[in-house]
């Protein structure tokens, strides 16, 4: 297949997978340095989805995403500094330091978390569209306008077991919302596998049942993730209801940071690491004579500096005070008068 | 002062909200066209049309965390749970979404919703639709538990609760919305921190809230009648609990009997019988005493269904057994 593609276009979705990669690279050598706790769920493997699809959304649009969504945050354009702190639960990072790994946020870019239980994101997604497709009238609305407005619902296969995914398919479809349900079926639900949990493993042809037009997509290939994520977008954008996709793609590392992948066999891993989404995008790329040796260098070299000074910014953040355990529990009264 | 039903007063709230705000809109099962399981929303469907009045299917759990995403989309939803008994199906976005998203974000997100919802015994309706579980949600922070039990507060609270940037929760008990009352002008809105004393007395604290205050008030009519004066505290917001006016009244009469209609080990009578332990224990003539509902199901048979929940009868001997009496 011949690339009719922008090179500046193609050179910056490699740097964005790049970024994730190395990202959570870092991340990995943190938690066992003891400077990352708690869970840690990381996107090795998975990047060519976040880096194809998110970009398909504008900033009015809203973002929901799960407890693996390191990287959907940063493609958002959440700057690594805050990521990095948040992941430290310093003061300064995306959420104050109170969510950490699995709770990332950011209302500037509108995106919604970051929500750590299973499925659980799906019916706040259909109510975000829901408040889109009732937009407002003019003088509620905070800049502009939002009309057209849609709503980006990032899930895994594990969720689709959950009453609340066909709920919500239903009730957004019933509504017609604008809303996009991106499955990334990762194969695994945990550590059990989708033939061990769904009857029916082809995802996409559940929407079916709720009269959801939906595509199954190559997750292992940006290219692909980015077409189907576009034409997904102009349906829902254009008032048509809602939209499936299904990525189909695959972890390279434990669920959390250790598991013993008692689940899944050495070669199986390894036969997916044949398809990892970016070496062999950078192949197509030099192959196209649209990066060199030395820009890959470069690009290295770049996305180490950012992460070194995100690591600078997480080591030198504040802790949160005592005094403001409770804080934000509640919006503050306003003064009387 | 207009003589209205608590329903009628939930109508009238529900009205004069979707009235003034138009980021009002009501979305639970049959609040449209059946006009509410309880006829609170009846007529309103014609009113406000379909876009504001919103049938959804039987899916709790997403038309609630529909109404979390739609108030942080910028949306003022009340939503509509048709009973406490069935709230059970959408505990995990109350709970995991709605109580926790503000604080573990750092404070980036309100979430201005409303839910609505029937609770409590009395009506025959057996151990699956007759539960009362506010205490439950009262455990949780982060959000706002109401129990109204007056026509002014089932209107009042509602439009108090819709000025509120986080969530709320409302508790209309069921055995109340046929109950008629005066309806208090223009007082609106509900202070949201504040019980209320619903009769003075000088020997005897009765403490409840929701459906259990009318009991309350006819077990003081009766103690009167025996010579005891009993003052009557109306709980009326759970979370935050304003226990400030129940020790003031507690200090002044030295005696306590909680009444709450959850079953007794865990419930909210429980956690208002500590705070006075630990707030008033040295001006206290005896134990704080609770009467709740027997633990056990709910039963069907009317004679059965009576013995498990608080009456005034009970209340009565719980404030005789208080006085030596």
């Amino acid at each position: 297949m011949t690339l009719e593609l922008d090179r500046d276009h193609a050179v910056d979705l490699l740097r964005q997978m790049l970024r994730i990669r190395r990202f959570e690279e870092k991340c990995a050598e943190l938690y066992s340095g003891g400077k990352i706790r708690g869970f840690l769920h990381l996107y090795i493997g998975e990047e060519a989805v976040a880096v194809g699809a998110i970009p398909c959304f504008t900033p009015e649009d809203a973002i929901v995403g799960t407890y693996r969504e390191h990287g959907h945050a940063l493609i958002r354009g959440t700057p690594m500094g805050p990521l990095m702190a948040e992941l430290y639960g310093k003061a300064n990072g995306c959420a104050r330091g109170r969510g950490g790994s699995m709770h990332f946020f950011d209302a500037a870019r509108r995106f919604y978390g970051g929500l750590a239980i299973v499925g659980g994101g799906l019916p706040v997604a259909v109510g975000l569209a829901l408040a889109q497709k009732l937009t407002p009238p003019p003088p509620l609305l905070d800049k502009g306008g939002n009309e057209g407005g849609v709503t980006a619902c990032f899930f895994g296969d594990g969720a689709v077991a959950e009453g609340e995914f066909h709920e919500s398919l239903n009730l957004a479809a019933l509504w017609k919302l604008p809303v996009l349900f991106l499955c990334e079926n990762n194969l695994y639900a945990m550590g059990t596998a989708i033939g061990r949990h769904q009857s029916q493993t082809d995802i996409a042809r559940k929407a079916d049942a709720y009269a959801i037009p939906a595509e199954a997509v190559n997750g292992m290939d940006v290219l692909a993730v980015e077409a189907a994520t576009r034409k997904a977008v102009d349906s829902v954008r254009a008032g048509n209801g809602p939209y499936l996709l299904e990525y189909r793609t695959y972890r390279f590392r434990a669920h959390s940071m250790y598991d013993a992948e008692l689940y899944r066999t050495k070669d199986e891993v390894a036969q997916w690491k044949q398809r990892d989404p970016i070496p062999l995008f950078q192949q197509r790329l030099r192959a196209e004579g649209y990066v060199s040796d030395s820009d890959l260098d470069d690009m290295e070299t770049a996305i180490a500096a950012e992460i070194a000074e995100a690591v600078s910014f997480a080591e030198n953040g504040p802790w949160e005070p005592l005094e403001d355990l409770t804080k934000d529990l509640y919006t503050p009264a306003k003064p009387a008068g | 002062m207009t003589k209205m039903t608590y329903r009628e007063a939930v109508r009238t709230g529900l009205r004069e909200a979707l009235q003034s705000d138009p980021r009002v809109f009501l979305m639970g099962e049959d609040v449209g066209k059946y006009g509410g399981t309880y006829a609170c929303s009846k007529g309103l469907l014609d009113e406000f049309g379909p876009e504001r009045i919103r049938d959804t299917p039987l899916s709790e759990s997403t038309f609630v965390g529909a109404g979390i995403g739609a108030a942080l989309g910028g949306m003022r939803p009340i939503v509509e749970v048709m009973t406490v008994n069935f709230s059970l199906l959408a505990l995990d976005q109350i709970v995991n979404n709605a109580a926790t998203i503000r604080h573990m974000s750092g404070g980036q997100f309100s979430i201005p919703l409303v839910v609505r919802m029937a609770t409590g015994a009395g009506r025959q309706v057996a151990a699956q639709h007759s539960h009362s579980l506010e205490g439950w949600y009262a455990h949780i922070p982060g959000i706002t538990v109401l129990a109204p039990a007056t026509v002014t507060d089932a209107r009042g609270m509602l439009l108090s609760a819709l000025q509120e940037p986080d969530p709320v929760f409302i508790f209309e008990h069921a055995y109340l919305y046929p109950h008629e009352g005066e309806l208090e002008g223009h007082p609106l809105p509900v202070d949201l921190t504040r019980a209320a004393i619903r009769r003075a007395g000088t020997e005897v604290s009765l403490i409840t809230f929701g459906g259990s205050l009318w009991k309350a008030l006819e077990a003081a009519d009766h103690l009167a009648r025996e010579g005891i004066s009993a003052e009557v505290v109306d709980l009326r917001v759970l979370r935050p609990l304003d226990i400030s006016t129940v020790l003031t009244s507690v200090r002044r009469t030295h005696r306590a009997v909680v009444i709450d209609e959850g079953w007794r080990t865990g419930s909210f009578a429980a956690e208002v019988s500590a705070q006075i332990m630990e707030g008033a224990f040295y001006d206290l003539d005896g134990p704080v005493a609770r009467v709740c509902s027997v633990e056990v199901p709910i039963p069907y048979p009317k004679h059965l269904e009576e013995a498990a929940l608080p009456q005034p009868a009970n209340i009565v001997r719980a404030v005789r057994s208080l006085m030596g009496r």
